[in-house]
C-alpha cells in the first residue's frame, strides 16, 4: 500500500472513530446524565427518596454494566439491525456504544454528584429551593469539575469500545487495525493505528483535565 | 404581649436506626416571640440540631405541630413550605457556601431561587456586602476567604431574602474566639436594628451570654429549663442549667480547691449590688471569714454580671447568719450541692 492510500485510510478511520466516540458519548450523556442524577435524587439520602425506582434503575444499570462490551454488541446486533437496518458500520457501532455506555455514564455522574457537600444541599433546601432548582443550581454546578473529569474518562472508555467494535466490522481505527494489521499481516499499520489511538486518548485526557481545572473555583 | 413568631407544639422526633428507635426530641413545646434572640443550649447529642431543623422542617417531626407566623407548617406541600422557608433563613457551623460561586454569587443565590429580577438582586447583594463589611471581596471564592469571612457571606446570604427569622446552627463553633466575638456582634446588631428574630443553637454558654435574651436548656431531647437569660443566670434550677451557668472549664482555670465542698454558695452581682463591698461588710458584721473559690465578671446581653463562689463558715449557725446577711442585702445566691462540681470537671 502506498503512503497516499495509507494516509487516506487512516484519515477516514480516525474521522469514523471520532464520530462514533463523540456521538456515542454525547447520546450516552443525554441518557446517562438524567439517570445518574435520578439515582442520587431518589437514593436513601437524596432530596426525594424513591426506593422502588432507585432499586430498579440501579439494578438495570448494573445488569448492563456487567456485560462485556463485545458480548453485549453481539447479543444486541439483531435488534440493532432491525431498528437501523444494518448490523455493521459506523452507525451500528455507535448504537451499540450508546447501549453499553449510558449505564457507565450514569454511574460516573452518580459518583461525581456524591461529592457535593450535603450541607450545601441542606442550605438550599432551607432557602426554599425546589428540587429542580437544587439539581440545576447546586448539584450540577457544584459537581462541575468532577463531572468534566468523568466525561473525559467516559469519552476515552467509549473510544476503547469503538476500537473493539472494529473486530465485528464496526468501522474506524479498530477496524483498520484488525483488517490490515491482523488479517493481512501488516504490523506497521497495526502500530500506526495504535499510535493514533494513543494520541487521541492523550488529547481527550488533556482537554478534560484542563477544562475541569479551569472550571473549578475551589483552587486558585 | 409580643406575638409568637414560632411555636412548637408537642414536637416529637423519632429516628429509626439499626439499633431500634431513637427518640431525639420528646414532646417539645416552645414559643418564640418576634424580636427574641432565643438561645437553645445543650451538650452534643442533646437534640438541639434536630430541634432547630424541625422549625424549617428540614426534619419532619414524627408528631406535633410547627407554627410560623400563625400558619401551620407541618403538613404543608413542598410548594407552600418553600414559600415559608424563604422567610426563615439559616446559617451553619460549616457555612455551607456554594464553592463554585463567588461571594456575591452566593448572596444572589436565594434571590435567584425567589425569582427576584437580576438588576434588583445585584443591587441588594452589593448592599448586603456592605452590611457584612466585605465590599472588597465580592468576587472572591469561598476557598479564598477565611472562616469568619465565609460566615459573614453566609449571613449576608441569609439576609438576602428579607427573613423574619434566622436560625443559627452552631454558627461560631468553627471560629476562633476573636472572630466569634465579631460574628456575635454582627448577629446582635442584626437582631437589634432589623428586628429579625434569632434562634441560636449552641453548646457554648458564652454565645448565649453575648447574644441571647432568652434561653432554653435541652437535655436528652427535652427542654428542662427556659426563661430570660438573666433570670436563669441568677437562679438556675435544674442540674443541667447549673452545669452550664456555673463557672466552667471554658476559662481553663482549675478550681482553687477541691477540699471544701460544704457550705458553698454561688452569688450573682449586678449593677445594683456591685457598688457596695458586700462580702467585706458581711465578714465584719458576722465576724467570721469566708473562703473565695471563684470569681469572674460576665457580660450578659450588654450588662455586666459578676458571679462568685464562696465557702461560708463551717458551723451552721454562723453560715445561717451569713446567708441572712446576703438576703438582706438583696444579693442573689444559691447553695451548691456537695456533689456538684465546677471547674474543669463540669465540662463532662
Amino acid at each position: 500500500m502506498d503512503t497516499q492510500t495509507l494516509i487516506q485510510l487512516l484519515g477516514e478511520g480516525t474521522v469514523q472513530t471520532l464520530i462514533m466516540t463523540l456521538v456515542g458519548t454525547l447520546v450516552s450523556y443525554i441518557i446517562g446524565l438524567p439517570v445518574g442524577v435520578s439515582l442520587i435524587v431518589t437514593g436513601p439520602n437524596g432530596i426525594r427518596p424513591m426506593p422502588a425506582y432507585n432499586k430498579v434503575m440501579g439494578f438495570l444499570v448494573n445488569v448492563i454494566r456487567s456485560m462485556p462490551f463485545l458480548i453485549l454488541m453481539i447479543a444486541f446486533m439483531p435488534y440493532i439491525r432491525m431498528v437501523i437496518g444494518t448490523g455493521i458500520g459506523t452507525w451500528a457501532t455507535t448504537s451499540a456504544l450508546i447501549l453499553a455506555a449510558w449505564p457507565f455514564v450514569a454511574r460516573m455522574v452518580e459518583q461525581s454528584l456524591l461529592e457535593v457537600d450535603p450541607g450545601v444541599i441542606e442550605a438550599a433546601q432551607a432557602m426554599g429551593a425546589s428540587n429542580m432548582q437544587i439539581i440545576r443550581k447546586v448539584l450540577l454546578l457544584e459537581a462541575r469539575p468532577s463531572l468534566l473529569n468523568g466525561a473525559a474518562v467516559a469519552t476515552i472508555t467509549i473510544l476503547g469500545y469503538s476500537a473493539m467494535a472494529g473486530t465485528l466490522g464496526g468501522g474506524g481505527l479498530g477496524d483498520i487495525a484488525i483488517r490490515y494489521g491482523h488479517y493481512r499481516f501488516q504490523p506497521t499499520i497495526m502500530w500506526i493505528t495504535i499510535i493514533v489511538l494513543v494520541i487521541l486518548v492523550q488529547i481527550m485526557q488533556e482537554i478534560g483535565i484542563k477544562l475541569a481545572a479551569k472550571m473549578d473555583n475551589r483552587i486558585n | 404581649m409580643a406575638e409568637h413568631i414560632i411555636r412548637l407544639q408537642g414536637v416529637t422526633k423519632e429516628f429509626d436506626t439499626k439499633g431500634g428507635k431513637v427518640v431525639a426530641l420528646k414532646d417539645i413545646n416552645l414559643d418564640i416571640e418576634r424580636g427574641d434572640s432565643y438561645g437553645i443550649i445543650g451538650l452534643s447529642g442533646a437534640g438541639k440540631s434536630t430541634l432547630v431543623r424541625t422549625i424549617n422542617l428540614l426534619e419532619q417531626p414524627t408528631e406535633g405541630k410547627v407554627i410560623f407566623n400563625g400558619s401551620t407548617l407541618t403538613g404543608l406541600g413542598n410548594k407552600d413550605l418553600n414559600l415559608h422557608r424563604r422567610r426563615i433563613s439559616m446559617i451553619f457551623q460549616q457555612f455551607n457556601l456554594l464553592m463554585q460561586r463567588d461571594a456575591i454569587g452566593n448572596i444572589l443565590f436565594p434571590l435567584e431561587i425567589a425569582g427576584v429580577p437580576k438588576a434588583e438582586a445585584l443591587e441588594k447583594a452589593q448592599e448586603l456586602l456592605k452590611v457584612v463589611d466585605l465590599e472588597d471581596r465580592a468576587h472572591s471564592y469561598p476557598s479564598q476567604l477565611s472562616g469568619g469571612q465565609k460566615q459573614r457571606i453566609a449571613i449576608a446570604r441569609a439576609l438576602a431574602s428579607d427573613p423574619e427569622v434566622i436560625l443559627c446552627d452552631e454558627a461560631t463553633s468553627a471560629l476562633d474566639p476573636k472572630t466569634t466575638r465579631s460574628i456575635l456582634a454582627l448577629l446582635r446588631k442584626i437582631n437589634e436594628e432589623r428586628g429579625i428574630t434569632l434562634v441560636v443553637i449552641t453548646h457554648e454558654m458564652d454565645v448565649i451570654k453575648q447574644l441571647c435574651n432568652k434561653v432554653a436548656v435541652i437535655e436528652y431531647g427535652e427542654i428542662v429549663e427556659r426563661g430570660e437569660v438573666s433570670e436563669i443566670f441568677k437562679k438556675p434550677k435544674t442540674k443541667a442549667a447549673r452545669k452550664l451557668f456555673f463557672p466552667d472549664g471554658q476559662s481553663h482555670e482549675k478550681p482553687l480547691t477541691k477540699t471544701s465542698t460544704r457550705n458553698r454558695v454561688r452569688l450573682v452581682f449586678d449593677e445594683a449590688t456591685a457598688g457596695e463591698p458586700i462580702i467585706a461588710n458581711m465578714i465584719m458584721e458576722v465576724g467570721a471569714p469566708v473562703n473565695f473559690l471563684y470569681a469572674n465578671l460576665d457580660v450578659l446581653g450588654g450588662s455586666q454580671k459578676g458571679q462568685m463562689v464562696i465557702c461560708l463558715a463551717a458551723d451552721r449557725q454562723t453560715a445561717e447568719k451569713q446567708k441572712e446577711y446576703l438576703t438582706a442585702k438583696g444579693v442573689e445566691f444559691i447553695e451548691i450541692d456537695e456533689d456538684e462540681t465546677f471547674g474543669e470537671e463540669a465540662e463532662k
